[in-house]
């Protein structure tokens, strides 16, 4: 009796926990969408009318809203990571929602998970509903071969977005990726650019063996191996967390070290970092002892840079919806993507520069 | 043998069997490596913060400013042990819970609000609601349904975090009150950080609570044995589910301290592997994992020691990700001398150095 109950109640464990965690089934849009779709235009406003002025968009609208019922949407199956991870992975999400609609001509699903194999599962269900598109951003880079080989021979596209695959590219028909490295490269030319006589940096770096971390680490540590005033005061991975952060830099500040440079790969663990400078009365910011430099570009964030308390936040562009849409569009009429592998465009901010429209563009 | 020698021996008895023997020499030992590397690690200044304030700072000072969080936790998490025999691991996903809901109430759901939709002590009891009704899942699951507690928290350890973010729509609100800060900061005037009051005053709570009610006393009857405790007229199944709804009440206050150092949330790591801790807490201070007596100070001590361990590492430049296998090494030596096989050894050698000072 006891043994069964638990059994039960494990079962039950699951369930609610795959039912919670947006599970690795398939979920139709209409159950989910509609407090991503409420936020996301404001966001958008500024980005779309470019990507989409083709001249077939009014066509797409039309058949779109007459053929609503009668099931002449594009169909696309969308693969994502677990909107919660960060505000990057939930402006993704809204962003891919707020597109894919029936209005603009698509009918899409949407499946989460941070596990690749759950991925490759939700995979197999889309093409088996047999959709046109599959649009891909792997939790891992590898074991995607034979579910895409089954895809091309449905006769399914599939474009990848975010991040890239260990996979032979003829199995895909496109990926729009960021340049982690280029990132780094801009963020560490800015502050190259700041002239200081020392450069102290205390460099928090993301999960270990992440793209952004190799790709954001790897600028700054060539350009310290090369320059004789560049120095690193410590370096730690505080894997994306404010908290760790906070306690990293707090211990360098006991410590007594000097520093004049915050080098965190993303912006969460440079509000962490903010924190510990805070409560010890070191100033930060544009003019003042310590210069913060933060990436992904948090509304949040960048209202810090409009405030002159921080001083750069690279931009990490989550929205890659209107290069996927443009891309569907492009294959449908029936022409050809010049390029396998594009690379979206980020920009860096700088405290002392950046605008209220800035914020309002490019937050997330 | 003397009386000089009995009594020489019981004492060097008594300080090893002492619960409190465990954390005080894994304090002191911490101790002297720090002041062997760098003296300066027991420096304490005085210095300003940016809001004009003056704050103490130094190592030690961190110590127990960030030990805070894990101290409270550690008073729950030792009386669900004793009762229930084993330990909860949803703690770090309550507080996520929690923090949340604290957050929802503060911001009334708005993700940037200009000014606070509720004050701070509405959101603080709603949390304590929020953070007792998680407990009382868990401990209606191991008190009444008899799950095994690691089992039965496992549940609220996968989910939780995602119904954290469920809570407030996937966003990550910002407490705009530069005052919701001051619990897990510094009041203005006072240079003491504000979480070490609000663990005194937890202690205080909890051991007037075990001085004037039988609370310790049944907690310990359950956890040694249940049927026995029932004969005595005790109620087992309530004892754990209240041991469940404290722990509850604990990572609430927990929760506060996390949201309000950084006046905001992210729930996918706040007080992440947490849980890990505050159990290491409770076997550091040589509690039994499986239940029983108990000894609330050895646990709270074993909490500072635990961030004195971190902090340590942090100022040896140890990667923070590689924190866990240090703190597995601990566990490692705890299971070990903890093993009766292991202690009954010790013990043997205490008494033949005892012995042989006799013969001499």
């Amino acid at each position: 009796m006891r043994r069964k109950l638990l059994s039960v109640i494990m079962a039950s464990a699951m369930t609610l926990s795959l039912v919670a965690c947006g599970g690795g089934a398939a979920e139709s849009t209409t159950t989910e969408a509609p407090a991503a779709t409420e936020e996301a235009p404001a966001e958008e406003a500024a980005e779309e009318p470019a990507a989409e002025e083709t001249a077939e968009e009014p066509a797409a609208e039309e058949a779109a809203e007459d053929t609503a019922a009668s099931g002449d949407l594009i169909k696309v199956g969308i693969i994502n990571n677990d909107p919660n991870e960060s505000g990057y992975r939930t402006a993704n999400d809204a962003d891919l929602k707020a597109t894919f609609t029936k209005e603009n001509g698509y009918d899409a699903s949407f499946a989460y998970s941070l596990k690749n194999d759950e991925q490759i599962a939700a995979a197999q269900t889309f093409i088996q509903d047999e959709v046109d598109y599959l649009l891909l951003s792997a939790a891992d880079t590898a074991g995607w071969d034979s579910v895409l080989q089954d895809a091309q021979a449905a006769g399914i596209k599939v474009i990848l977005f975010d991040r890239t695959i260990d996979a032979d590219p003829s199995l895909y028909e496109a990926s729009i990726v960021s340049d982690m490295a280029k990132e780094g490269e801009t963020a560490v030319t800015w502050l190259a650019g700041q002239g200081l006589d020392e450069y102290n940096i205390i460099h928090l770096q993301g999960v270990m063996g992440s793209a952004a971390q190799q790709g954001r680490s790897g600028a700054l540590d060539e350009k310290v191996a090369a320059e004789a005033n560049w120095n690193i005061v410590n370096q730690q991975t505080a894997e994306w967390n404010a908290e760790k952060a906070q306690q990293i830099v707090q211990s360098v500040i006991d410590s007594g070290e000097k520093f004049n440079v915050i080098y965190a790969e993303n912006d969460d663990m440079a509000k962490g970092a903010v924190a510990a400078l805070d409560a010890a009365g070191i100033s930060h910011g544009v003019g003042k002892d310590v210069i913060v430099m933060g990436f992904d570009c948090n509304k949040w964030a960048l209202e810090e840079l409009l405030a002159q308390n921080w001083n750069y936040d690279g931009q990490c562009n989550p929205f890659q919806s209107s290069y996927i849409d443009e891309i569907i569009k492009t294959l449908e009429s029936g022409g050809s993507l010049s390029e396998k592998t594009i690379i979206m465009d980020e920009k860096g901010f700088d405290a002392s520069t950046i605008t209220q429209e800035d914020v309002d563009n490019y937050g997330i | 043998m003397s009386k000089i020698e009995k009594n020489e021996q019981s004492f060097l008895k008594r300080l090893v069997s002492n619960q409190l023997f465990i954390p005080v020499i894994a304090l002191l030992l911490l101790s002297v490596i720090n002041l062997i590397n760098d003296p300066g690690f027991f420096r304490i200044t005085l210095g300003t913060n940016n809001a004009g304030n003056p704050v103490l700072s130094g190592y030690l000072i961190t110590i127990l400013d960030y030990g805070s969080e894990l101290g409270i936790l550690a008073i729950g998490m030792t009386l669900v042990t004793a009762a229930s025999g084993g330990q909860d691991i949803s703690v770090g996903a309550t507080i996520a819970i929690a923090g949340s809901a604290m957050l929802r109430i503060l911001c009334g759901g708005v993700s940037r609000p200009t000014e606070l939709a509720a004050p701070v002590i509405v959101a603080f009891l709603v949390a304590c609601v929020v953070g007792m009704l998680c407990g009382a899942f868990n401990g209606m699951l191991v008190a009444v349904f008899k799950i095994q507690p690691m089992i039965a928290t496992l549940i609220l350890f996968t989910a939780g975090r995602s119904i954290a973010a469920w809570i407030n729509n996937n966003e990550l609100p910002i407490v705009p009150d530069p005052k919701f800060g001051y619990f897990g900061g510094f009041i203005p005037g006072i240079p003491i950080p504000t979480t070490v009051f609000i663990v005194i005053a937890c202690i205080i709570v909890i051991a007037l609570v075990l001085k004037f009610t039988n609370l310790g006393l049944y907690t310990q009857a359950v956890g040694i044995n249940e049927s026995s405790s029932r004969l005595n007229g005790i109620n087992p199944t309530f004892i754990k589910f209240l041991s469940f709804v404290i722990l509850g009440l604990c990572v609430a206050v927990a929760a506060l301290i996390k949201v309000s150092r950084l006046s905001t949330i992210n729930y996918s790591v706040i007080a992440k592997d947490i849980e890990m801790d505050a159990i290491l807490a409770v076997a550091l201070g040589g509690n039994s994992l499986s239940g029983g007596k108990f000894n609330m100070w050895a646990s709270i001590l074993g909490a500072y020691v635990i961030q004195f361990l971190t902090t340590t590492l942090y100022k040896f430049n140890v990667s923070s990700d590689a924190l866990a296998a240090y703190k597995a090494v601990v566990v490692i030596l705890l299971v070990v001398f903890s093993a009766p096989k292991v202690r009954e050894y010790m013990s043997g050698l205490a008494k033949k150095a005892t012995a042989k000072k006799g013969v001499a």
